[in-house]
């Protein structure tokens, strides 16, 4: 993982945008409703296959497995073992019909916190960001203007937007200008 | 705007999450079947105004192709299904047919 954080500290926003600086994304695909991916996931992660478009994270918050699609999961892991967690999961998988990929630096992850972070989401994603309908666990895929992204709330008014490495400039542009200050829509927070 | 609900992530989500495929169920002519049968499988298609089964991928969510059952003119949905079914479920086949009587489904 070669990026440092940017410093999009000095730019005026209603919310706080950071760029996460290194973390462990590995890509899994495979029967999700097999026994074997089922225990070989838990004895790597500690976690067991997420619910339908779900994100769970263990105790320390240092691994999450997110429901990516019927045969994908994402795993988060801390940016030192990725590898190590991967030849978990390989021995884990043995003999079984299963894809894993180190996609730590395949895709840039954007930190996001403040009260309006629900409108400035929903100006981006055609998605019901209410707490009720989008609630801690949920993870959902959809777009951000023209590109790709996922998104999670980590806490109420606080969220993790994922997108590929390639198109991280222009999602930290967009994040900045539908954040900025004099753009209050007001449609979560009053 | 169309609101379509994903048969593999069961998603409900607006049209721009999806990138449309093209008329569904179509059968690729057997080798020997000759240019006509050919030509007419890559570039002849009905377009109606109706009834309509349809090809759509869940581009920017889950990346799984479906089929959607709509009407192109009123762009009420009947129904969705995954894209690996072979001609349309019965219960789709009886919603549509339950307001457009005169439709057919496709042989
Ligand atoms: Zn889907």
């Amino acid at each position: 993982m070669s990026d440092t954080a940017t410093d999009l500290s000095t730019h005026r926003s209603l919310l706080r945008i950071e760029r996460v600086a290194s973390q462990g994304m590995i890509a899994l695909r495979g029967g999700l409703g097999s026994a074997a991916l089922g225990k070989g996931l838990r004895k790597a992660t500690g976690l067991a296959v997420p619910g339908l478009r779900e994100i769970a994270h263990d105790e320390t918050g240092a691994f999450g497995v997110a429901w990516m699609s019927p045969d994908e999961l994402m795993i988060l892991t801390p940016p030192g073992v990725v590898h190590e967690t991967i030849a978990q999961l390989h021995e884990g998988l043995a003999g079984n019909h299963a894809t894993l990929a180190d996609m730590s630096d395949a895709r840039a992850v954007f930190a996001l916190e403040g009260a309006p972070v629900r409108d400035v989401l929903a100006k981006l994603c055609p998605v019901d960001f209410a707490p009720e309908a989008f609630p801690a666990g949920a993870f959902r895929r959809t777009r951000a203007a023209q590109v790709a992204v996922a998104v999670w709330f980590t806490a109420p008014e606080a969220a993790r937007l994922i997108c590929f490495r390639s198109v991280a400039g222009y999602v930290e542009e967009l994040l900045c200008t539908a954040s900025a200050p004099g753009g209050e829509v007001g449609l979560y927070h009053r | 705007m169309l609101l379509l609900t994903c048969p593999h992530c069961h998603v409900t989500a607006e049209e721009t999450e999806f990138a449309p495929g093209g008329q569904a169920h179509l059968k690729r002519p057997q080798p020997e079947a000759g240019d006509d049968a050919f030509e007419s499988y890559m570039f002849t298609r009905p377009n109606p105004m109706g009834v309509h089964l349809e090809r759509w991928r869940h581009a920017y969510g889950c990346g799984k192709w479906l089929i959607a059952a709509r009407c192109t003119v009123t762009l009420e949905v009947f129904g969705t299904y995954p894209a690996q079914t072979a001609a349309p479920p019965a219960e789709i086949v009886k919603k549509i047919k339950k307001k457009r009587p005169e439709w057919e489904a496709p042989a």
